[in-house]
């Protein structure tokens, strides 16, 4: 908490812990979500008809009834598709109305229009639909064993891995696995799209790529991108679940907006949300570790089977990242990586906070684990014999150079200050006199790439209008999900402008201000377009400089803007009159800024180049307590050191940090994702799935900024990247339990994500119930 | 009794008065749709996340005070309002107005960041700032466990409940909103206005042909039943509002047992806790702990508070689900079901109530009035353990009470009853007779443990396996017997994880 206070001077914006911009109408039950907004006359509300079936030939699509339900408008199936039956952003394999053919349980088929939710919602369940059942693949398992991929497979090697396992002084292997997670924002799936004149259309969208879904539901009508508009002022969460999937909705809604030529909302139940959209993907690891007496890693080969469902969606970057990451922090000198892209009947998973990182580490740290208990080492020693190197052993498996590594430091000063010697051997003392509550404890570092691996991705817009009185509107192509997006932003265009916040008003993401814009994904929303708007307002005040200095022929090295005034040769003018002065005489103050992440290249063929600008790094200790009789467990303290470069915003850094953390020790103790044999998702609502409540927040919770680290590379104030490295902290909890369960009969508990009390009890006795 | 067919209730000081509602009409969409007061979120429509939670005041039953509870909007149905006073989250500072103490401390101590979840925790924050002064962690936690945040990770919003007491002086204040627990100020106003909304007669309306009674005495309700033999009853509506939101059923008529004041009751009597269909879980559990107060964690974990301000421990009971978190303790300890109809009452133990698997021993007509719970005979312990996946507001993987009594070193009146090990929640009778008048040792709870295994044939889904619930079934007992040997050593007893390191 510490990192509160820090640095900023306080004229300055940037650096200051200021609240999130919506914090006081948050609070105050006024900040409008997309279903909050004022409804249009007309509006008709929709609800979808989905697959019961996970895998079936569809025959006849009796709808009569729904039809009969009073209050029904309309039915929309795939023949009212004027354009391309298609949302999948990248494989166009996911039809937004499901035809001859449904993959997975809740598989969209029809949408109703009626004049209520209720109305709508009933009648969807009214449908009369003749299925011929197929053989359905709902594990990663059966894909592999019968080649169900959405996409090829694909493998990295470096080294000669075969040779240094087949050399290595000790060598183990294991299957282990890491369950999905449900993003679970709190804010379902939503769009409204409201008819325009000359076939404009204006979509309300709860999306983190209004552009994407800008082309998709142009795509679907039959429109060009000029005739849709996208907007999006915030998001109730997304994590990730809104990247790509939240289309399906917007193109639904738009889809029945054409057919009735009325605005239509389509609002997800919640369970229907979590039926019918994607999560993250569960992982099948196998792995087969050589390493030498100290623990050091001499051969490593990965094969990962990876849950994709029933299309490709963002599978392919999600997989690739998480072959970028099974290094975590540790330098693999011989390493193999096989990739399976599972083609399942379940439904299409997607981005979630990490996409693919957490997997790829949880493997390499359960490996670690592994080869610690196997020697009968503290796992931090092996953590640290295998650390990427300062000068040598500092190039990844995809050819990148570690630049920047804080990992020695980070977990030097993270093992001091949390105490972690003493408590583990208190700790090893305590288990030794064989309580029922048994300790345990675990710390973890996270090493993470910042950057979409697509290049092109990596390229941002930002749009700043300065009016006459002085005051200053700020758009971007990124969205507001929480993250705290807009105000680290809105701090950076301040002191661009040397003006105070109130002066700056932020604006809706909306696809007539910014196109093109990439998904606010991969932690790049701040760096991009932070950098974007800084371009932009840097024009602008440019021409102010320029400007002025010409009037009172000074250099333009004595014009500066700070205090809501501009100094002119230590002449002071207030802002608004300077602004004035400039629209008098016919000076531009409005500017478009325009930012590419430099220094990065991959090519996807080799999985070779510099596909990150840099790395953010972080370490996390945990302890927990574990019952023995039931398996339920407790985290009991947590220290946190994570690097967020010079912070932005210290108070939403800290947010990302403490909330990804906690979010991350629900994918790995109590979210559980359970299918039935028909797959069926039958963990569909909070009732039955479970993430993390206020009471499994540990009481002691010790989270500090790391004060040290300027971002060597030129990020917006040099600023690092914080959206997701913060949830693979978590790992120290996962790994913690299973130190807990550590006998001498017992060295490795076959412990799998999550660690759910039934999970754990297993992992105790052994690997069996 | 003659009916009065409109609902009252107050809200932003004006009284409210509807003539047409459609039973299935949740407050929720009330106020989003009818109303425009967007600021409760609909997050699950369940009861589970609280994203729309919103307060109730009510007058006390006597004397100039309020009861102030949070209450889950998505799923209380809006004919219920009547007579009390509902405050929503626009309520706490009006447009333009200074934030009120809760939310000042939720922005001062960065507890938002999506925001969606928000206004639910600022409503039941401030449930907790009318009601404790000086809350510990457990007693915040407690008060959150209805709430979900997938952001922040709970850990700023914690920090608000522990400082927004600092900031009451802040606050534009005067006001009864404003003003912490403790503070008179304003109450005996709003008493006053709830109280001119209090009448005794049945109350009866409806909408889109459907119908909502609110009878106001027992009499009225039998003759009700009589008329009406497969009416849906409400009382919490904790269950049956999802029947609405999630199952989309038409209820038709809805009979409402909340107005009938003989059964919102808890009384001890020499017979044991009385305990009316009415009575809400908040009402219940302060008595049942009072005579059983190694429950206290069983009831920490069961709901959340706005669920327990709503539920009924009848209902609980009448509902019947094999997982449902009371019946093991009440089984356990031992209880008799009053069941009412027009033609009389009649009372049964709980073992025989439940037939099957949603199966109970209930005729036309009849409704489950009272449990009526034993009183602790001297030397009888009574606990109960919980597994589920999450500590918090989760639904029971396997729940075991027990009850034994001390005779000397023996153990006699040895009562095990499970929930989720079987259709409903019973008795595990060959554990129970391997136990009974025997000395307690570690071979005797070996052989009850492999008992409880014959006694038993779980299933498995979506909380636990068979093999699991087998597994801590056991497992359980092994820990009722280390517990109770070391009372009996006179050492701290609780082997539970939950109370692990945190101040009770």
């Amino acid at each position: 908490m510490d990192a509160r206070a820090k640095r900023a001077a306080p004229e300055r914006a940037v650096g200051q812990a200021l609240p999130h911009d919506s914090a006081h109408l948050h609070v105050s039950g006024r900040a409008a979500y997309t279903d909050d907004l004022p409804e249009p006359r007309d509006l008709l509300h929709l609800a979808v008809g989905m697959s019961s079936e996970a895998h079936a030939a569809v025959g006849s699509v009796d709808l009569t009834e729904v039809r009969a339900v009073p209050g029904v408008v309309a039915v929309i199936a795939a023949a009212d598709i004027a354009g391309e039956n298609n949302y999948g952003p990248v494989v166009h394999d996911d039809p937004v109305f499901a035809e001859d053919l449904v993959e997975y349980v809740g598989q969209p088929i029809f949408a109703v229009a009626a004049d209520s939710v209720d109305a709508a919602r009933r009648a969807a369940l009214r449908a009369k639909i003749d299925y011929q059942p197929r053989p359905a693949i709902l594990d990663p398992e059966t894909a592999v064993a019968q080649d169900s991929f959405v996409l090829p497979s694909e493998t990295l090697t470096r080294g000669v891995p075969e040779r240094a396992l087949r050399d290595a002084q000790h060598r183990l292997t294991r299957r282990v696995r890491c369950g999905g997670q449900d993003q679970f924002y709190l804010e379902g799936h939503i769009a409204m799209a409201l008819p325009q004149e000359d076939r404009g259309l204006l979509v309300y969208s709860s999306t983190q790529h209004p552009d994407e879904v800008q082309s998709l539901v142009a795509a679907a009508t039959a429109r060009d991108a000029k005739d849709v508009v996208v907007v999006c002022r915030r998001m109730g969460g997304a994590f990730g679940g809104k990247e790509s999937q939240a289309a399906l909705m917007a193109c639904i809604a738009a889809i029945a907006s054409d057919r009735t030529g009325r605005p239509c909302k389509l609002r997800l139940d919640r369970d229907v949300d979590m039926i019918m959209t994607g999560k993250r993907h569960d992982f099948l690891i196998d792995y087969d570790v050589g390493f030498n007496g100290e623990g050091v890693i001499q051969g490593i080969d990965f094969t990962l089977a990876s849950r994709c469902g029933m299309s490709a969606d963002l599978s392919g970057p999600v997989n690739d990242r998480a072959m970028f990451h099974c290094d975590n922090a540790y330098f693999l000198e011989h390493v193999n990586i096989l990739s399976h892209r599972c083609k399942t009947n379940t439904v299409s998973n997607t981005a979630f906070r990490g996409f693919g990182g957490p997997q790829g580490m949880f493997a390499i740290e359960c490996a670690i684990d592994d080869i610690a208990r196997a020697l009968g080492k503290d796992p931090l020693a092996v953590r640290r014999a295998n650390f990427y190197g300062l000068e040598t052993r500092n190039t990844t498996h995809y050819g990148q150079t570690v630049e920047d590594n804080m990992l020695h430091e980070l977990l030097t000063t993270l093992a001091e200050t949390s105490d972690y010697p003493s408590r583990r051997a208190a700790i090893q003392a305590h288990n030794s006199g064989e309580p029922l509550l048994r300790k345990g404890i675990a710390i973890t570092p996270v090493k993470f790439g910042i950057s979409f691996t697509s290049t092109l991705l990596n390229q941002a817009g930002a749009l700043i209008h300065v009016y006459k009185d002085g005051t200053i509107q700020l758009n971007h192509g990124g969205t507001e999900m929480g993250q705290g997006l807009y105000i680290k932003v809105a701090q950076v265009v301040a002191d661009e402008f040397g003006v105070s916040l109130d002066r700056v008003r932020i604006t809706a993401a909306d696809t007539s201000k910014v196109p093109n814009a990439s998904a606010t994904a991969a932690s790049s929303g701040s760096d991009m377009n932070g950098k974007a708007a800084q371009k932009a307002a840097q024009t602008i005040v440019g021409r102010l400089r320029e400007f002025l200095a010409g009037r009172h022929a000074v250099s333009e090295a004595e014009v500066l803007f700070a205090g809501n005034a501009v100094s002119v040769a230590g002449q002071a003018f207030d802002f608004s009159e300077v602004v004035r002065m400039a629209w008098a005489e016919r000076i531009s103050l409005s500017a478009t800024g325009y930012y590419k992440t430099p220094k990065i290249h991959y090519d996807r063929a080799s999985f070779s180049g510099r596909p990150f600008y840099y790395y953010a790094y972080g370490a996390a200790v945990s302890e927990v307590v574990v019952d023995t009789l039931t398996g339920e467990h407790r985290l009991t303290r947590v220290d946190i050191l994570h690097d967020c470069g010079d912070s932005l915003n210290p108070a939403v850094d800290l947010g990302q940090v403490e909330g990804g953390f906690i979010q991350g020790v629900g994918w790995l103790t109590s979210e559980e994702l359970c299918w039935d044999d028909s797959g069926r998702l039958t963990t569909h609502a909070p009732s039955t799935y479970k993430i993390p409540t206020s009471s499994d927040v540990p009481a002691d919770f010790r989270v500090t900024l790391s004060e040290s680290s300027a971002n060597r590379e030129d990020t917006i104030y040099r600023s690092k990247a914080v959206g997701e490295p913060p949830l693979m902290l978590a790992l120290s909890a996962f790994l913690a339990i299973r130190d807990a369960l550590a006998t001498e009969g017992n060295p490795a508990p076959p412990l799998d994500a999550p660690a759910t009390p039934e999970a754990v009890l297993r992992a105790w006795q052994g690997g069996t119930l | 009794m003659s009916s009065v067919e409109r609902i009252r209730f107050v809200l932003d000081g004006e009284i409210v008065e509807l003539d047409r509602v459609d039973p299935a009409r949740t407050v929720l969409q009330y106020l989003r749709e009818d109303r425009g007061r967007c600021g409760s979120k609909e997050g699950c429509a369940e009861g589970d996340c609280g994203a729309c939670t919103v307060v109730l005041v009510e007058a006390a039953a006597s004397g100039d005070s309020l009861q102030v509870r949070a209450v889950n909007a998505c799923i209380q149905f809006l004919a219920t309002l009547d007579g009390k006073e509902l405050i929503t989250v626009e309520s706490l500072s009006g447009r333009g107005a200074a934030l009120h103490p809760v939310q000042q401390a939720m922005v001062n101590e960065h507890g938002s960041q999506c925001g969606f979840c928000t206004p639910g925790f600022v409503m039941s924050l401030f449930a907790l700032y009318k009601t404790r002064q000086a809350p510990s962690r457990v007693d915040i936690d407690d008060a959150l466990a209805g709430n979900l945040c997938r952001c922040t990770g709970y850990r700023p919003i914690v920090a608000a409940a522990e400082r927004m007491y600092e900031l009451a002086d802040d606050a534009n204040a005067g006001d009864w909103l404003a003003a912490a627990a403790g503070s008179e100020l304003g109450v005996a106003e709003r008493c006053a206005v709830l109280r001119s909304l209090e009448h005794d007669n049945d109350i009866e309306l409806g909408d889109n042909g459907r119908c909502f009674h609110a009878p106001s005495s027992v009499d009225s309700l039998t003759a009700l039943l009589s008329e009406y033999p497969d009416a849906t009853l409400l009382a919490g509506g904790t269950d049956v509002g999802l029947w609405v939101t999630k199952q989309y059923r038409d209820l038709n008529p809805v009979i409402y047992l909340g107005r009938i004041r003989e059964l919102a009751t808890v009384e001890v009597t020499r017979d044991g806790i009385d305990i009316g269909a009415a009575a809400t879980l908040t009402e219940v559990v302060p008595v049942l702990l009072e005579y059983y107060p190694q429950l206290k964690e069983l009831f920490l974990r069961w709901a959340s508070p706005p669920i327990r301000n709503a539920a009924t421990l009848v209902g609980n009971v009448a509902n019947g689900s094999p997982i449902g978190d009371s019946m093991p303790a009440l089984m356990a300890a031992g209880t008799q079901v009053v069941l009412c109809s027009a033609a009389g009452r009649r009372s049964v133990p709980m073992e025989a109530f439940y037939l099957g698997y949603q199966k109970k021993d209930l005729r036309p007509g009849e409704f489950v009035e009272r449990v009526l719970v034993s009183l602790p005979a001297p030397d009888t312990v009574l606990k109960s353990y919980k597994v589920s996946k999450r500590f918090d507001q989760d639904i029971t993987a396997v729940c075991l009470g027990a009850h034994v009594r001390f005779d000397g070193d023996r153990i006699c009146d040895v009562r095990l009853a499970y929930g989720g090990m079987a259709a409903t929640v019973a008795r595990a009778s060959g554990a129970e007779a391997v136990l009974e008048g025997q000395v307690l040792d570690e071979a005797l709870i070996d052989v009850a443990m492999n008992a409880v295994g014959e006694d038993f044939t779980p299933l498995s889904d979506m909380r636990a396996s068979a093999d699991y619930r087998r597994a801590i079934s056991r497992n359980l007992l092994r820990r009722l017997f280390l517990e109770l040997r070391a009372e009996r050593q006179g050492k701290p007893a609780s082997s539970s994880v939950y109370a692990y390191g945190r101040a009770s």
